[in-house]
Protein backbone atom coordinates (compact mmCIF):
# COMPACT_ATOMS: atom_id res chain seq x y z
CA UNK A 1 0.00 0.00 0.00
CA UNK A 2 1.32 3.44 -0.93
CA UNK A 3 1.81 6.15 1.61
CA UNK A 4 -0.48 9.18 1.02
CA UNK A 5 1.23 12.52 0.30
CA UNK A 6 0.02 14.13 3.54
CA UNK A 7 1.55 11.31 5.63
CA UNK A 8 4.81 11.55 3.69
CA UNK A 9 5.02 15.29 4.36
CA UNK A 10 4.19 14.70 8.01
CA UNK A 11 6.80 11.98 8.33
CA UNK A 12 9.42 14.17 6.62
CA UNK A 13 8.96 17.11 9.01
CA UNK A 14 8.69 14.88 12.08
CA UNK A 15 11.96 13.19 11.11
CA UNK A 16 13.55 16.60 10.44
CA UNK A 17 12.68 17.87 13.93
CA UNK A 18 13.89 14.69 15.61
CA UNK A 19 17.17 14.69 13.67
CA UNK A 20 17.73 18.36 14.50
CA UNK A 21 17.12 17.52 18.16
CA UNK A 22 19.51 14.55 18.18
CA UNK A 23 22.33 16.32 16.33
CA UNK A 24 21.77 19.74 17.94
CA UNK A 25 25.43 20.00 19.00
CA UNK A 26 26.61 19.50 15.42
CA UNK A 27 24.23 21.77 13.53
CA UNK A 28 23.68 24.68 15.92
CA UNK A 29 25.89 27.55 14.65
CA UNK A 30 26.53 28.98 18.14
CA UNK A 31 26.47 27.74 21.73
CA UNK A 32 23.20 27.56 23.67
CA UNK A 33 23.99 30.31 26.20
CA UNK A 34 26.65 32.15 24.20
CA UNK A 35 26.06 35.91 23.81
CA UNK A 36 27.04 36.75 20.24
CA UNK A 37 25.25 39.97 19.29
CA UNK A 38 23.09 42.89 20.39
CA UNK A 39 19.62 42.72 21.92
CA UNK A 40 17.08 41.57 19.30
CA UNK A 41 19.35 42.00 16.27
CA UNK A 42 17.36 41.61 13.04
CA UNK A 43 17.73 38.65 10.68
CA UNK A 44 21.15 38.59 9.01
CA UNK A 45 23.56 36.21 7.28
CA UNK A 46 25.30 35.52 10.62
CA UNK A 47 22.06 35.06 12.58
CA UNK A 48 19.41 33.48 10.38
CA UNK A 49 16.62 34.15 12.87
CA UNK A 50 18.19 37.20 14.56
CA UNK A 51 19.18 37.32 18.23
CA UNK A 52 17.13 37.08 21.40
CA UNK A 53 16.46 39.35 24.40
CA UNK A 54 20.05 39.23 25.69
CA UNK A 55 21.84 38.79 22.38
CA UNK A 56 22.00 34.99 21.99
CA UNK A 57 21.64 33.50 18.51
CA UNK A 58 17.97 32.62 18.14
CA UNK A 59 18.46 29.79 15.63
CA UNK A 60 20.82 28.02 18.04
CA UNK A 61 18.38 28.60 20.91
CA UNK A 62 15.58 27.13 18.80
CA UNK A 63 17.63 24.02 17.94
CA UNK A 64 18.72 23.41 21.54
CA UNK A 65 15.21 24.31 22.71
CA UNK A 66 13.78 21.72 20.34
CA UNK A 67 16.19 19.18 21.82
CA UNK A 68 14.96 19.87 25.38
CA UNK A 69 11.28 20.02 24.43
CA UNK A 70 11.36 16.87 22.29
CA UNK A 71 13.44 14.97 24.87
CA UNK A 72 11.06 15.79 27.73
CA UNK A 73 7.99 15.10 25.59
CA UNK A 74 9.41 11.76 24.39
CA UNK A 75 10.36 10.59 27.87
CA UNK A 76 7.00 11.72 29.24
CA UNK A 77 5.17 9.83 26.47
CA UNK A 78 7.21 6.67 27.10
CA UNK A 79 6.50 6.88 30.83
CA UNK A 80 2.78 7.49 30.36
CA UNK A 81 2.58 4.60 27.89
CA UNK A 82 4.43 2.09 30.03
CA UNK A 83 2.43 2.97 33.16
CA UNK A 84 -0.92 3.48 31.43
CA UNK A 85 -0.88 0.47 29.12
CA UNK A 86 0.44 -2.03 31.66
CA UNK A 87 -2.18 -0.96 34.21
CA UNK A 88 -4.89 -0.77 31.53
CA UNK A 89 -4.16 -4.29 30.25
CA UNK A 90 -3.91 -5.62 33.79
CA UNK A 91 -7.30 -4.10 34.64
CA UNK A 92 -8.89 -5.60 31.53
CA UNK A 93 -7.34 -9.06 31.95
CA UNK A 94 -7.80 -9.31 35.70
CA UNK A 95 -11.27 -7.70 35.89
CA UNK A 96 -13.11 -7.76 39.21
CA UNK A 97 -12.14 -5.50 42.10
CA UNK A 98 -8.70 -4.60 40.70
CA UNK A 99 -10.35 -3.24 37.54
CA UNK A 100 -12.88 -1.30 39.64
CA UNK A 101 -10.26 0.26 41.90
CA UNK A 102 -7.99 1.30 39.03
CA UNK A 103 -10.82 2.62 36.86
CA UNK A 104 -12.42 4.67 39.63
CA UNK A 105 -9.03 6.12 40.60
CA UNK A 106 -8.42 7.16 36.99
CA UNK A 107 -11.90 8.73 36.88
CA UNK A 108 -10.92 10.75 39.92
CA UNK A 109 -7.57 11.84 38.44
CA UNK A 110 -9.34 12.97 35.30
CA UNK A 111 -11.87 14.98 37.29
CA UNK A 112 -9.14 17.55 37.94
CA UNK A 113 -7.73 19.30 34.84
CA UNK A 114 -4.12 18.09 34.25
CA UNK A 115 -2.61 21.58 34.12
CA UNK A 116 -4.23 22.58 37.43
CA UNK A 117 -3.12 19.37 39.14
CA UNK A 118 0.40 19.73 37.74
CA UNK A 119 0.57 23.29 39.12
CA UNK A 120 -0.64 22.09 42.53
CA UNK A 121 2.04 19.39 42.68
CA UNK A 122 4.80 21.65 41.32
CA UNK A 123 4.10 24.18 44.06
CA UNK A 124 5.88 21.87 46.53
CA UNK A 125 8.18 19.86 44.22
CA UNK A 126 11.57 21.10 43.04
CA UNK A 127 11.15 22.04 39.37
CA UNK A 128 13.75 19.87 37.61
CA UNK A 129 13.61 17.95 34.34
CA UNK A 130 13.12 14.47 35.93
CA UNK A 131 10.33 15.79 38.17
CA UNK A 132 8.62 17.41 35.17
CA UNK A 133 8.79 14.17 33.18
CA UNK A 134 7.45 12.21 36.15
CA UNK A 135 4.55 14.59 36.85
CA UNK A 136 3.50 14.93 33.21
CA UNK A 137 3.94 11.23 32.45
CA UNK A 138 1.85 10.08 35.40
CA UNK A 139 -0.90 12.66 34.84
CA UNK A 140 -1.14 11.69 31.19
CA UNK A 141 -1.05 7.93 31.81
CA UNK A 142 -4.72 8.17 32.87
CA UNK A 143 -5.73 8.76 29.24
CA UNK A 144 -3.54 5.88 28.02
CA UNK A 145 -5.09 3.69 30.73
CA UNK A 146 -8.60 4.37 29.47
CA UNK A 147 -7.71 3.66 25.86
CA UNK A 148 -5.67 0.52 26.47
CA UNK A 149 -8.27 -0.87 28.86
CA UNK A 150 -11.04 -0.27 26.30
CA UNK A 151 -8.99 -1.93 23.54
CA UNK A 152 -7.95 -4.84 25.75
CA UNK A 153 -11.48 -5.53 26.99
CA UNK A 154 -12.45 -6.29 23.37
CA UNK A 155 -9.45 -8.59 22.95
CA UNK A 156 -9.81 -10.54 26.19
CA UNK A 157 -13.13 -12.06 25.03
CA UNK A 158 -11.47 -13.52 21.90
CA UNK A 159 -11.16 -17.29 21.57
CA UNK A 160 -7.36 -17.27 21.45
CA UNK A 161 -7.16 -15.52 24.82
CA UNK A 162 -9.60 -18.07 26.23
CA UNK A 163 -7.43 -20.82 24.76
CA UNK A 164 -4.30 -19.35 26.34
CA UNK A 165 -6.04 -19.18 29.71
CA UNK A 166 -7.24 -22.76 29.44
CA UNK A 167 -3.69 -23.81 28.57
CA UNK A 168 -2.83 -22.46 32.00
CA UNK A 169 -0.79 -19.41 30.99
CA UNK A 170 -0.22 -16.79 33.66
CA UNK A 171 -1.62 -13.26 33.64
CA UNK A 172 1.70 -11.71 32.54
CA UNK A 173 1.97 -14.06 29.57
CA UNK A 174 -1.60 -13.31 28.49
CA UNK A 175 -0.94 -9.57 28.68
CA UNK A 176 2.37 -9.52 26.82
CA UNK A 177 1.93 -12.34 24.29
CA UNK A 178 -1.79 -12.25 23.51
CA UNK A 179 -3.20 -8.80 24.28
CA UNK A 180 -0.26 -6.49 23.58
CA UNK A 181 0.51 -7.53 19.97
CA UNK A 182 -3.15 -7.18 19.00
CA UNK A 183 -3.62 -3.83 20.74
CA UNK A 184 -0.44 -2.30 19.38
CA UNK A 185 -1.73 -0.42 16.34
CA UNK A 186 -4.37 1.81 17.99
CA UNK A 187 -1.86 2.47 20.78
CA UNK A 188 0.82 3.60 18.32
CA UNK A 189 -1.57 6.08 16.71
CA UNK A 190 -2.55 7.34 20.14
CA UNK A 191 1.11 7.71 21.00
CA UNK A 192 1.46 10.45 18.36
CA UNK A 193 -1.40 12.42 19.87
CA UNK A 194 -0.08 12.01 23.41
CA UNK A 195 3.37 13.18 22.23
CA UNK A 196 1.85 16.38 20.83
CA UNK A 197 -0.06 16.86 24.04
CA UNK A 198 3.22 16.52 25.96
CA UNK A 199 4.91 19.12 23.74
CA UNK A 200 2.07 21.56 24.36
CA UNK A 201 2.03 20.72 28.08
CA UNK A 202 5.76 21.29 28.69
CA UNK A 203 5.72 24.44 26.54
CA UNK A 204 2.83 25.81 28.57
CA UNK A 205 4.53 25.02 31.90
CA UNK A 206 7.79 26.61 30.72
CA UNK A 207 5.94 29.65 29.48
CA UNK A 208 4.36 30.04 32.93
CA UNK A 209 7.90 29.89 34.38
CA UNK A 210 7.22 26.54 36.08
CA UNK A 211 8.80 24.20 33.54
CA UNK A 212 12.34 24.08 32.17
CA UNK A 213 14.49 26.60 34.06
CA UNK A 214 16.99 29.00 32.43
CA UNK A 215 19.69 28.97 31.08
CA UNK A 216 18.44 25.71 29.52
CA UNK A 217 16.47 26.55 26.38
CA UNK A 218 13.09 25.15 25.44
CA UNK A 219 10.37 26.38 23.10
CA UNK A 220 7.96 27.58 25.78
CA UNK A 221 10.83 29.30 27.61
CA UNK A 222 11.94 31.11 24.44
CA UNK A 223 8.46 32.62 24.21
CA UNK A 224 8.66 33.73 27.83
CA UNK A 225 12.10 35.30 27.38
CA UNK A 226 11.16 37.23 24.25
CA UNK A 227 7.57 38.19 24.99
CA UNK A 228 8.41 41.81 25.83
CA UNK A 229 9.72 42.22 22.27
CA UNK A 230 6.23 41.70 20.85
CA UNK A 231 5.12 45.15 21.97
CA UNK A 232 7.99 46.69 19.94
CA UNK A 233 6.98 44.65 16.90
CA UNK A 234 9.81 42.10 17.23
CA UNK A 235 8.43 38.68 16.25
CA UNK A 236 11.13 36.58 18.05
CA UNK A 237 8.54 35.09 20.44
CA UNK A 238 6.42 33.90 17.52
CA UNK A 239 9.12 31.62 16.05
CA UNK A 240 8.52 28.80 18.59
CA UNK A 241 4.82 29.08 17.67
CA UNK A 242 5.70 28.10 14.14
CA UNK A 243 7.92 25.23 15.32
CA UNK A 244 5.33 23.80 17.71
CA UNK A 245 2.47 24.14 15.22
CA UNK A 246 4.37 22.45 12.36
CA UNK A 247 5.56 19.64 14.63
CA UNK A 248 2.03 19.14 15.97
CA UNK A 249 0.44 19.06 12.53
CA UNK A 250 3.14 16.72 11.12
CA UNK A 251 2.77 14.19 13.92
CA UNK A 252 -1.02 14.39 13.58
CA UNK A 253 -0.79 13.58 9.87
CA UNK A 254 1.38 10.54 10.56
CA UNK A 255 -0.92 9.35 13.39
CA UNK A 256 -4.00 9.73 11.14
CA UNK A 257 -2.34 7.60 8.49
CA UNK A 258 -1.38 4.85 10.96
CA UNK A 259 -4.93 4.80 12.33
CA UNK A 260 -6.47 4.59 8.84
CA UNK A 261 -4.03 1.89 7.80
CA UNK A 262 -4.75 -0.30 10.80
CA UNK A 263 -8.53 0.01 10.42
CA UNK A 264 -8.25 -1.06 6.78
CA UNK A 265 -6.09 -4.04 7.74
CA UNK A 266 -8.86 -5.09 10.11
CA UNK A 267 -11.47 -4.69 7.37
CA UNK A 268 -12.56 -1.21 8.42
CA UNK A 269 -12.98 1.97 6.41
CA UNK A 270 -10.31 4.19 4.91
CA UNK A 271 -7.25 3.49 2.83
CA UNK B 1 -40.36 9.68 42.07
CA UNK B 2 -40.10 10.54 38.40
CA UNK B 3 -37.27 8.41 36.96
CA UNK B 4 -35.57 11.45 35.46
CA UNK B 5 -35.42 13.18 38.85
CA UNK B 6 -33.88 10.05 40.28
CA UNK B 7 -31.24 9.96 37.54
CA UNK B 8 -30.41 13.63 38.04
CA UNK B 9 -30.23 13.20 41.81
CA UNK B 10 -27.85 10.27 41.34
CA UNK B 11 -25.58 12.34 39.11
CA UNK B 12 -25.53 15.23 41.56
CA UNK B 13 -24.68 12.91 44.46
CA UNK B 14 -21.91 11.37 42.37
CA UNK B 15 -20.58 14.85 41.56
CA UNK B 16 -20.43 15.79 45.23
CA UNK B 17 -18.62 12.55 46.04
CA UNK B 18 -16.16 13.23 43.22
CA UNK B 19 -15.53 16.76 44.47
CA UNK B 20 -14.79 15.45 47.95
CA UNK B 21 -12.36 12.88 46.53
CA UNK B 22 -10.74 15.63 44.45
CA UNK B 23 -10.19 17.67 47.61
CA UNK B 24 -8.37 14.68 49.13
CA UNK B 25 -6.26 14.33 45.99
CA UNK B 26 -5.34 18.03 45.96
CA UNK B 27 -4.40 17.89 49.62
CA UNK B 28 -2.32 14.75 49.11
CA UNK B 29 -0.74 16.33 46.01
CA UNK B 30 0.82 19.02 48.16
CA UNK B 31 2.04 16.54 50.80
CA UNK B 32 3.75 13.91 48.65
CA UNK B 33 7.12 15.60 48.77
CA UNK B 34 9.62 13.12 50.18
CA UNK B 35 11.17 15.78 52.45
CA UNK B 36 9.77 18.69 54.38
CA UNK B 37 7.37 21.20 52.79
CA UNK B 38 8.71 24.03 54.95
CA UNK B 39 12.27 23.33 53.85
CA UNK B 40 11.27 23.31 50.19
CA UNK B 41 9.36 26.58 50.54
CA UNK B 42 12.19 28.44 52.29
CA UNK B 43 15.06 26.82 50.37
CA UNK B 44 18.52 25.83 51.56
CA UNK B 45 19.34 29.15 53.25
CA UNK B 46 16.58 28.81 55.89
CA UNK B 47 17.53 29.18 59.54
CA UNK B 48 16.26 26.54 62.01
CA UNK B 49 14.17 29.23 63.70
CA UNK B 50 12.34 30.31 60.54
CA UNK B 51 11.80 26.65 59.63
CA UNK B 52 10.21 25.99 63.01
CA UNK B 53 8.01 29.09 62.64
CA UNK B 54 6.80 28.08 59.20
CA UNK B 55 6.14 24.54 60.37
CA UNK B 56 4.00 25.87 63.20
CA UNK B 57 2.18 28.23 60.83
CA UNK B 58 1.44 25.44 58.33
CA UNK B 59 0.45 23.14 61.21
CA UNK B 60 3.06 20.61 60.06
CA UNK B 61 3.51 19.36 63.61
CA UNK B 62 0.05 17.79 63.47
CA UNK B 63 -0.65 14.51 61.65
CA UNK B 64 -1.74 14.88 57.98
CA UNK B 65 -5.22 13.48 58.52
CA UNK B 66 -5.98 16.06 61.24
CA UNK B 67 -4.63 18.81 58.98
CA UNK B 68 -6.83 17.64 56.11
CA UNK B 69 -10.00 17.74 58.18
CA UNK B 70 -9.09 21.13 59.63
CA UNK B 71 -8.63 22.41 56.09
CA UNK B 72 -11.84 20.79 54.80
CA UNK B 73 -13.81 22.16 57.75
CA UNK B 74 -12.49 25.64 56.99
CA UNK B 75 -13.38 25.33 53.29
CA UNK B 76 -16.93 24.21 54.10
CA UNK B 77 -17.47 27.25 56.31
CA UNK B 78 -16.03 29.63 53.71
CA UNK B 79 -12.63 30.03 55.36
CA UNK B 80 -9.91 29.21 52.83
CA UNK B 81 -7.07 30.10 55.18
CA UNK B 82 -4.49 32.87 54.88
CA UNK B 83 -1.78 33.37 52.31
CA UNK B 84 1.79 32.56 53.43
CA UNK B 85 3.42 35.34 51.43
CA UNK B 86 1.34 38.35 52.46
CA UNK B 87 -0.82 37.02 55.32
CA UNK B 88 -4.06 38.12 53.68
CA UNK B 89 -7.30 36.19 53.86
CA UNK B 90 -7.50 34.00 50.72
CA UNK B 91 -11.29 34.07 50.35
CA UNK B 92 -11.42 37.89 50.13
CA UNK B 93 -8.42 38.08 47.78
CA UNK B 94 -10.03 35.45 45.57
CA UNK B 95 -13.54 36.88 45.42
CA UNK B 96 -12.87 39.72 42.97
CA UNK B 97 -10.57 37.59 40.86
CA UNK B 98 -13.07 34.76 40.56
CA UNK B 99 -15.62 37.30 39.42
CA UNK B 100 -13.18 38.63 36.76
CA UNK B 101 -12.48 35.12 35.49
CA UNK B 102 -16.18 34.29 35.25
CA UNK B 103 -16.75 37.60 33.44
CA UNK B 104 -14.13 36.63 30.85
CA UNK B 105 -15.47 33.07 30.51
CA UNK B 106 -19.06 34.31 30.19
CA UNK B 107 -18.32 36.62 27.26
CA UNK B 108 -16.17 33.99 25.58
CA UNK B 109 -18.96 31.45 25.82
CA UNK B 110 -21.48 34.00 24.52
CA UNK B 111 -19.40 34.48 21.36
CA UNK B 112 -17.85 31.03 20.89
CA UNK B 113 -20.92 28.79 21.28
CA UNK B 114 -23.20 30.35 18.60
CA UNK B 115 -20.24 30.78 16.22
CA UNK B 116 -19.18 27.15 16.61
CA UNK B 117 -22.69 25.83 16.01
CA UNK B 118 -23.22 28.11 13.02
CA UNK B 119 -19.87 27.08 11.47
CA UNK B 120 -20.73 23.44 12.11
CA UNK B 121 -24.04 23.86 10.26
CA UNK B 122 -22.33 25.61 7.34
CA UNK B 123 -19.69 22.87 7.16
CA UNK B 124 -22.41 20.20 7.02
CA UNK B 125 -24.40 22.11 4.39
CA UNK B 126 -21.36 22.38 2.11
CA UNK B 127 -19.85 19.05 3.14
CA UNK B 128 -16.77 18.14 1.10
CA UNK B 129 -16.78 21.46 -0.78
CA UNK B 130 -14.50 24.44 -0.17
CA UNK B 131 -16.37 26.11 2.77
CA UNK B 132 -16.20 22.81 4.68
CA UNK B 133 -12.52 22.28 3.87
CA UNK B 134 -11.63 25.87 4.73
CA UNK B 135 -13.40 25.70 8.10
CA UNK B 136 -11.97 22.27 8.96
CA UNK B 137 -8.44 23.27 7.94
CA UNK B 138 -8.48 26.51 9.92
CA UNK B 139 -9.81 24.85 13.05
CA UNK B 140 -7.18 22.08 12.79
CA UNK B 141 -4.52 24.82 12.78
CA UNK B 142 -6.00 26.59 15.82
CA UNK B 143 -6.13 23.41 17.91
CA UNK B 144 -2.49 22.60 17.07
CA UNK B 145 -1.12 25.84 18.57
CA UNK B 146 -0.95 26.33 22.35
CA UNK B 147 -3.08 29.15 23.82
CA UNK B 148 -0.21 31.38 24.79
CA UNK B 149 1.24 31.40 21.28
CA UNK B 150 -2.18 32.17 19.82
CA UNK B 151 -2.26 34.99 22.37
CA UNK B 152 1.04 36.52 21.23
CA UNK B 153 0.12 36.15 17.56
CA UNK B 154 -3.06 38.09 18.33
CA UNK B 155 -1.08 40.73 20.25
CA UNK B 156 1.49 41.03 17.46
CA UNK B 157 -1.08 41.67 14.75
CA UNK B 158 -4.09 43.21 16.50
CA UNK B 159 -2.41 45.26 19.22
CA UNK B 160 0.99 46.18 17.77
CA UNK B 161 0.71 46.21 13.98
CA UNK B 162 -2.86 47.53 13.65
CA UNK B 163 -3.54 48.90 17.17
CA UNK B 164 -7.14 47.71 17.28
CA UNK B 165 -7.24 46.47 20.89
CA UNK B 166 -4.98 47.02 23.93
CA UNK B 167 -2.30 44.34 24.48
CA UNK B 168 -2.75 44.28 28.27
CA UNK B 169 -6.15 43.68 29.80
CA UNK B 170 -6.31 45.85 32.89
CA UNK B 171 -9.80 46.04 34.34
CA UNK B 172 -11.01 47.79 37.47
CA UNK B 173 -14.41 48.38 39.01
CA UNK B 174 -14.89 51.98 37.86
CA UNK B 175 -14.72 51.03 34.16
CA UNK B 176 -17.92 50.98 32.15
CA UNK B 177 -19.01 47.73 30.48
CA UNK B 178 -17.89 48.95 27.05
CA UNK B 179 -14.41 49.85 28.33
CA UNK B 180 -14.12 46.49 30.05
CA UNK B 181 -15.12 44.63 26.90
CA UNK B 182 -12.59 46.60 24.87
CA UNK B 183 -9.92 45.69 27.41
CA UNK B 184 -10.69 41.98 27.32
CA UNK B 185 -11.32 41.77 23.56
CA UNK B 186 -8.02 40.01 22.83
CA UNK B 187 -8.33 37.35 25.56
CA UNK B 188 -11.88 36.68 24.36
CA UNK B 189 -10.66 36.22 20.78
CA UNK B 190 -7.87 33.86 21.83
CA UNK B 191 -10.07 31.75 24.12
CA UNK B 192 -12.76 31.61 21.46
CA UNK B 193 -10.25 30.31 18.92
CA UNK B 194 -8.96 27.63 21.29
CA UNK B 195 -12.37 26.12 22.03
CA UNK B 196 -14.02 26.91 18.69
CA UNK B 197 -12.14 24.25 16.70
CA UNK B 198 -13.09 21.31 18.88
CA UNK B 199 -16.68 22.45 19.39
CA UNK B 200 -17.22 23.04 15.69
CA UNK B 201 -15.74 19.67 14.68
CA UNK B 202 -17.90 17.78 17.16
CA UNK B 203 -21.04 19.68 16.09
CA UNK B 204 -20.27 18.79 12.48
CA UNK B 205 -19.73 15.14 13.35
CA UNK B 206 -22.94 14.95 15.43
CA UNK B 207 -25.09 16.47 12.68
CA UNK B 208 -23.46 14.36 9.95
CA UNK B 209 -24.31 11.30 12.02
CA UNK B 210 -28.00 12.27 12.04
CA UNK B 211 -27.91 13.18 8.32
CA UNK B 212 -27.69 9.48 7.46
CA UNK B 213 -31.12 8.72 8.95
CA UNK B 214 -34.06 7.74 6.77
CA UNK B 215 -36.18 10.74 7.81
CA UNK B 216 -33.53 13.11 6.45
CA UNK B 217 -33.81 11.41 3.08
CA UNK B 218 -37.60 11.74 3.27
CA UNK B 219 -37.28 15.46 4.02
CA UNK B 220 -34.93 15.87 1.07
CA UNK B 221 -37.23 13.88 -1.21
CA UNK B 222 -40.26 15.99 -0.32
CA UNK B 223 -38.29 18.96 -1.66
CA UNK B 224 -36.89 20.83 1.35
CA UNK B 225 -33.76 22.92 0.72
CA UNK B 226 -30.35 22.16 2.21
CA UNK B 227 -30.45 24.50 5.22
CA UNK B 228 -34.10 23.77 6.00
CA UNK B 229 -33.39 20.03 6.29
CA UNK B 230 -30.46 20.66 8.61
CA UNK B 231 -32.15 23.30 10.76
CA UNK B 232 -35.57 21.64 11.05
CA UNK B 233 -34.81 17.91 11.02
CA UNK B 234 -31.13 17.22 11.68
CA UNK B 235 -30.20 19.81 14.31
CA UNK B 236 -33.02 19.09 16.82
CA UNK B 237 -31.99 15.43 16.83
CA UNK B 238 -28.32 16.22 17.21
CA UNK B 239 -28.88 18.61 20.10
CA UNK B 240 -28.00 16.16 22.91
CA UNK B 241 -24.43 15.44 21.73
CA UNK B 242 -23.96 19.11 20.80
CA UNK B 243 -24.95 20.28 24.29
CA UNK B 244 -22.55 17.75 25.74
CA UNK B 245 -19.68 19.01 23.59
CA UNK B 246 -20.46 22.63 24.40
CA UNK B 247 -20.40 21.96 28.14
CA UNK B 248 -17.18 19.96 27.96
CA UNK B 249 -15.51 22.80 26.07
CA UNK B 250 -16.74 25.31 28.59
CA UNK B 251 -15.13 23.11 31.24
CA UNK B 252 -11.94 23.18 29.20
CA UNK B 253 -12.18 26.98 29.23
CA UNK B 254 -11.25 26.77 32.93
CA UNK B 255 -7.80 25.49 31.97
CA UNK B 256 -7.35 27.76 28.98
CA UNK B 257 -8.15 30.77 31.11
CA UNK B 258 -5.10 30.15 33.34
CA UNK B 259 -2.64 30.61 30.50
CA UNK B 260 -4.50 33.37 28.69
CA UNK B 261 -4.77 35.45 31.86
CA UNK B 262 -0.99 35.29 32.25
CA UNK B 263 -0.46 36.38 28.64
CA UNK B 264 -2.69 39.42 29.00
CA UNK B 265 -1.91 40.17 32.67
CA UNK B 266 -5.62 39.91 33.45
CA UNK B 267 -6.37 40.01 37.19
CA UNK B 268 -8.22 36.68 37.42
CA UNK B 269 -7.95 33.31 39.15
CA UNK B 270 -5.41 31.87 36.72
CA UNK B 271 -2.91 34.65 37.25
CA UNK B 272 -3.45 34.33 41.02
CA UNK B 273 -2.74 30.57 40.92
CA UNK B 274 0.38 30.81 38.74
CA UNK B 275 1.86 33.67 40.82
CA UNK B 276 1.47 31.70 44.02
CA UNK B 277 2.78 28.43 42.60
CA UNK B 278 6.00 30.30 41.78
CA UNK B 279 6.08 31.68 45.36
CA UNK B 280 5.34 28.20 46.77
CA UNK B 281 2.38 29.59 48.69
CA UNK B 282 0.76 26.23 49.45
CA UNK B 283 -2.54 27.37 51.08
CA UNK B 284 -3.37 29.64 48.12
CA UNK B 285 -2.49 26.91 45.62
CA UNK B 286 -4.68 24.39 47.45
CA UNK B 287 -7.60 26.82 47.53
CA UNK B 288 -7.24 27.73 43.85
CA UNK B 289 -6.87 24.09 42.84
CA UNK B 290 -10.05 23.24 44.72
CA UNK B 291 -12.00 26.09 43.12
CA UNK B 292 -10.83 25.12 39.63
CA UNK B 293 -11.65 21.45 40.28
CA UNK B 294 -15.09 22.43 41.61
CA UNK B 295 -15.88 24.48 38.49
CA UNK B 296 -14.59 21.71 36.22
CA UNK B 297 -16.55 18.97 37.99
CA UNK B 298 -19.61 21.22 38.11
CA UNK B 299 -19.48 21.83 34.36
CA UNK B 300 -19.10 18.12 33.62
CA UNK B 301 -22.01 17.39 35.94
CA UNK B 302 -24.11 19.99 34.14
CA UNK B 303 -23.20 18.37 30.80
CA UNK B 304 -24.39 15.01 32.15
CA UNK B 305 -27.65 16.39 33.52
CA UNK B 306 -28.42 18.36 30.36
CA UNK B 307 -27.87 15.38 28.09
CA UNK B 308 -30.26 13.38 30.31
CA UNK B 309 -32.83 16.17 30.03
CA UNK B 310 -32.34 16.44 26.26
CA UNK B 311 -33.09 12.75 25.74
CA UNK B 312 -36.83 12.40 24.97
CA UNK B 313 -36.77 8.67 25.77
CA UNK B 314 -35.81 9.49 29.36
CA UNK B 315 -38.14 12.49 29.55
CA UNK B 316 -41.24 10.50 28.63
CA UNK B 317 -40.82 7.01 30.11
CA UNK B 318 -43.22 4.30 29.01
Amino acid sequence: MRMPVSAAIGLFFTALYFLAAIFADLIAPYGMAEIVGGVWDPVSADHWLGTDNIGRDLLSRMIYGGQTTIFIATMGTLLSFSVGSVLGFTAAVAGGWLDQVLSRFVDLMMAIPSLIFALVVLSVMPVTVPVLILVMGILDSTRVFRLSRAVAVDITVMDYVEAARLRGEGRGWVIFSEVLPNALSPLVAEMGLRFIFMVLFISTLSFLGLGVQPPLADWGGIVKENKEGIVYGIPAALIPAFAIATLAISVNLVADWILNRTTSVKGGRGG
Amino acid sequence: MHPILKLVAQRVALGILLLWAASVLIFVGTQILPGDVAQSILGQAATPQSLANLRAELGLNEPPVARYFAWLGGVLTGDLGTSLTNGRDIATAMGGRLWNTLFLAFWTALIAVPTAILLGLVAVRYQGRWPDKLISGTTLATVSVPEFLLGYIAVFFLAVQYRVFPSISTVYDSMSLGEKLNAIALPIIVLTLTILGHMMRMTRAAILNVMQSAYIETAELKGLGGFAVIARHAFPNAIAPVINVVMLNLAYLVVGVVVVEVVFVYPGMGQYLVDHVAKRDVPVVQACGLVFAAVYIGMNLLADVMSILANPRLRHPK
